[in-house]
C-alpha cells in the first residue's frame, strides 16, 4: 500500500509547487503595473508593509488549504481566531503565581490559546469526520458560537495591552524582516513539504480526490480529516495572536472578521482545486499575494476599499473559471 | 413560472419526486417535525415562565423583526433543495437597503421596486454564472457577497444613510395591516405561496428532482438551468425585499449590516429538517426553523429581564451555535436510524 502511494498518479499526485500560469502572471502584471504607475513602490517598506498585511491571510489559508484538499472547508477560522486572540491579554494580564514570571506567562500566552484555538478544530473535524456533517454546517456552528464565545470571554470590551514580548511578535525584526513574515515563509514551506513528502500529505490528497477509494485502500480518512481541521484550528489561532501583537489591542469583536472569504479566495486563485484531491500550498501563497497587491494597488491610486471587493470578487471568478477550463 | 414548465416535463418530475414521498419512515417523520415539537415545547417553557411572553406586542414585534429572516430563508430553502447555497442575500440584503434608502424620499413603491429589483439583478447574475459557466455555486456566490457588499458601500458612501421619514416609506417596515405587522404579512405571503410552489407546482417538483439528482433530471428533459436560475433570482429578490425592510424598519439603508445573515439563513434551514445535499425539504419546517431560532434570543432577554440570571447579548449567539451543534448531531443520528431502517 505505501509503495502505491508514494508512485505519483499522473493527475492525482501533482508537483507540489506549480502555481497556475494565470496567477503568476496576474502577480506579474500586478508588479509590473505598480513598478510604472505608483509612487515610492519599490522600496523597502512598502514591501514590508504588504508582506505583513499578507502573512495572516496566509497563515490561515495555509491550513484551509488542506481542509479544502480533503474536500472539506471551514468557515469557522475568523471566530478561532478571535477566541485566541481575546484569550492571550486574559493570561498575561493576569500577573498571578507562575504566570507573574514573564517567559512562562509569554509561553501560556502563547501555547494556550493556540490549545483553545485546536480544540475548536478538533469539534470541526470530529463533525465531520465522524458525525459525517457536511463541513459547510460543521463549522459554521463555531463560525458563529465561537465569536460570540470571544465576546463572552471579553465582554466585547477592547483589551489593550503593553508587553514587549507581544510586541516583538507583532513588530519585530529580524535581520530587517518582520518576524511575522519569517514565520509565514516557514509555515508555508513546512507545509508545502508535508503535502509533497510526508504519508499524510498523501493521505490528505487521496482523501480528497476519491474518499470511498482512500478508505477502501486502507488510509485512515477519519484521523486524515480530524487532522487537517486540528491544523487549521491551530494556525487560525497562531494567526490571532499575531493580529492582536501588531495593534497591541484585542477586539474580540474584530479580530479576524470576514477572513475566511480571504482565505478562500486565496487558495482558489492559487490553483486547489475547490472539490478536492489537489493542493497548491505555493500557490495559495501566490493568490494572498495578488489579493493584497490588487487591494494596495486599488489604495494607492485613490480607489476606495469599497471598490476593491468588486474587484476581488472579479478576480476570484475568473480564477475559478480559468482553473475549470484547464482541467 | 410553472407555466412556462412543459407539461410531460411536469410528470416526469413528478414521477421522480413520489417515491421520496412513499419512503417516509417515523426517523424520517422525527428528523423532518422535530423542530416542530421543539418550536411548541420552547413556546410552552416561554408562555409559563414569563408574564407577557404570549402579550400581543412581544409576539408581534418579534414577527415584525425575524420576517426578514423569514424571507430570505424561503429563498435559500429553494436553492438549496436544489442542491445550491446562496451566500450572498446577507449582503444582497444590505445592498437593497441602501439603495431603498436613497429613493425613500421618492415615495414608497419607487424604493420597494428599486430594493427588490436590485437583489433580483443580484440573483440573476448569480443564477447565469452557475448554470451557464458552470462554477460552484458556493464560490459564484461568495464572490457577489463581496460584491454586493462592495457596492451597498460605495452608493452609501461608507456610511449608513438615513431614510426619509415624510415618505410612507417607513410604512413599509413600522405599519400594522388589520392590526398586523406589514413584514410579517410579507413573510407570511413568502411562506404560503413558497409551501405552494414546492408542493404543488412543476416548479416545486423540478426543485426537487434537480436536488435528488440533477444528472437524471436533465437526462429526463426537466428544464434544470432555467428552474436554478429562477431559486436562484427567487432568493435574490427576496434577499432585497429584507433589505427594504431592514431600512424602513430602522430608518436607515446600512451597507455593514446583513453580515451574517446567510448563515442565519442556513441555519435555520437545516433545523428545520432540510438536508443540504437537496433533494427534499420543507417549507413549513424552514419557518419552524427561523422561529425557533428568534426565540432563542427572545427568551434569552426574558430571563434577562426577569434578574435571575445576567447574559450579555453576546451569549446570543454562543447559545444559538450551541442549540445548531444539538440538532446537527441529532439529525445526522436520526438521518442514519433512517437509513438503516431503509428509507
Amino acid at each position: 500500500m505505501t509503495l502505491t502511494l508514494k508512485t505519483p498518479g499522473p493527475r492525482s499526485l501533482p508537483k507540489w509547487a506549480k502555481v497556475p500560469s494565470g496567477a503568476l502572471l496576474g502577480l506579474v502584471l500586478l508588479l509590473l503595473f505598480n513598478l510604472c504607475f505608483t509612487d515610492h513602490f519599490l522600496s523597502l517598506q512598502t514591501l514590508n508593509i504588504n508582506m505583513t498585511q499578507v502573512s495572516t491571510i496566509v497563515i490561515v489559508a495555509v491550513g484551509m488549504t488542506m481542509v479544502i484538499a480533503t474536500g472539506g472547508i471551514d468557515l469557522s477560522v475568523g471566530s478561532l481566531m478571535a477566541i485566541s486572540g481575546a484569550l492571550a491579554p486574559l493570561i498575561f494580564g493576569a500577573r498571578t503565581g507562575l504566570l507573574a514570571i514573564p517567559a512562562i506567562g509569554m509561553i501560556v500566552a502563547i501555547v494556550l490559546p493556540i490549545l483553545a484555538a485546536s480544540v475548536g478544530g478538533v469539534l470541526n473535524g470530529t463533525l465531520v469526520a465522524r458525525f459525517r456533517i457536511q463541513p459547510i454546517v460543521a463549522t459554521l456552528i463555531l463560525f458563529i458560537a465561537g465569536r460570540g464565545v470571544a465576546q463572552v470571554l471579553t465582554n466585547g470590551n477592547l483589551q489593550t495591552f503593553s508587553h514587549a514580548g507581544f510586541r516583538w511578535l507583532g513588530l519585530g525584526k529580524v535581520l530587517g524582516i518582520p518576524f511575522q513574515v519569517l514565520l509565514m515563509l516557514a509555515i508555508v514551506l513546512v507545509a508545502a513539504w508535508v503535502m509533497r513528502s510526508t504519508l499524510f500529505g498523501r493521505y490528505i490528497l487521496a482523501t480528497g480526490g476519491n474518499e470511498r477509494a482512500a478508505r477502501l485502500a486502507g488510509i485512515p480518512v477519519q484521523r486524515v480529516k480530524l487532522a487537517v481541521y486540528v491544523i487549521c484550528g491551530a494556525l487560525s489561532g497562531l494567526a490571532g495572536l499575531l493580529v492582536i501583537a501588531i495593534n497591541s489591542s484585542a477586539d474580540a469583536n474584530l479580530i479576524g472578521l470576514g477572513i475566511e472569504l480571504d482565505a478562500i479566495a486565496a487558495v482558489a486563485v492559487g490553483g486547489t482545486l475547490l472539490t478536492g484531491g489537489r493542493a497548491r500550498i505555493v500557490g495559495t501563497l501566490v493568490g494572498a499575494l495578488i489579493i493584497q497587491l490588487v487591494r494596495y494597488t486599488l489604495l494607492a491610486h485613490g480607489v476606495p476599499d469599497a471598490a476593491a471587493l468588486v474587484v476581488k470578487a472579479g478576480i476570484i471568478l475568473v480564477a475559478v473559471y480559468l482553473q475549470k477550463r484547464e482541467n | 413560472m410553472s407555466e412556462s414548465i412543459p407539461m410531460n416535463a411536469g410528470h416526469l418530475a413528478q414521477a421522480l419526486a413520489a417515491p421520496i414521498a412513499r419512503k417516509r419512515s417515523r426517523w424520517h417523520l422525527l428528523r423532518t417535525q422535530g423542530v416542530l415539537v421543539a418550536l411548541v415545547l420552547l413556546i410552552i417553557f416561554g408562555a409559563t415562565r414569563y408574564d407577557n411572553f404570549l402579550g400581543a406586542y412581544n409576539v408581534l414585534s418579534l414577527l415584525r423583526y425575524n420576517s426578514m429572516f423569514g424571507l430570505i430563508a424561503v429563498g435559500m430553502a429553494f436553492v438549496i433543495m436544489t442542491g445550491g447555497i446562496d451566500l450572498s442575500v446577507g449582503t444582497t440584503a444590505a445592498l437593497a437597503s441602501v439603495i431603498s434608502a436613497l429613493l425613500s424620499p421618492r415615495g414608497v413603491v419607487l424604493p420597494l421596486a428599486a430594493g427588490v429589483g436590485a437583489g433580483a439583478l443580484i440573483g440573476m447574475i448569480n443564477g447565469l454564472i452557475i448554470t451557464r459557466l458552470k462554477i460552484l455555486p458556493f464560490i459564484v456566490t461568495l464572490c457577489t457577497f463581496l460584491a454586493a457588499h462592495g457596492l451597498a458601500l460605495l452608493f452609501a458612501g461608507n456610511q449608513s444613510v438615513s431614510v426619509s421619514w415624510d415618505s410612507g416609506f417607513t410604512e413599509i417596515g413600522q405599519g400594522d395591516f388589520l392590526g398586523f405587522p406589514i413584514p410579517a404579512w410579507m413573510g407570511a405571503l413568502a411562506f404560503i405561496a413558497g409551501g405552494l410552489l414546492l408542493n404543488f407546482s412543476a416548479f416545486g417538483r423540478t426543485v426537487l428532482a434537480i436536488g435528488g439528482n440533477e444528472e437524471a433530471a436533465r437526462l429526463m428533459g426537466l428544464p434544470v438551468d432555467r428552474v436554478k436560475f429562477l431559486t436562484y433570482l427567487m432568493s435574490g429578490a427576496l434577499a432585497g425585499l429584507a433589505g427594504v425592510i431592514l431600512a424602513s424598519q430602522f430608518g436607515a439603508g446600512q451597507p455593514n449590516e446583513g453580515n451574517g445573515w446567510e448563515l442565519f439563513a442556513i441555519a435555520a434551514v437545516v433545523v428545520g429538517g432540510t438536508r443540504l445535499t437537496g433533494g427534499e425539504g420543507s417549507i413549513g419546517s424552514t419557518l419552524s426553523g427561523v422561529l425557533l431560532l428568534g426565540l432563542i434570543f427572545n427568551i434569552l432577554n426574558f430571563e434577562n429581564g426577569k434578574g435571575v440570571i445576567s447574559l450579555s447579548a453576546y451569549w446570543q449567539s454562543v447559545i444559538r451555535g450551541v442549540f445548531l451543534l444539538i440538532v446537527v448531531l441529532l439529525q445526522a443520528r436520526l438521518a442514519q436510524k433512517e437509513h438503516e431502517a431503509g428509507g
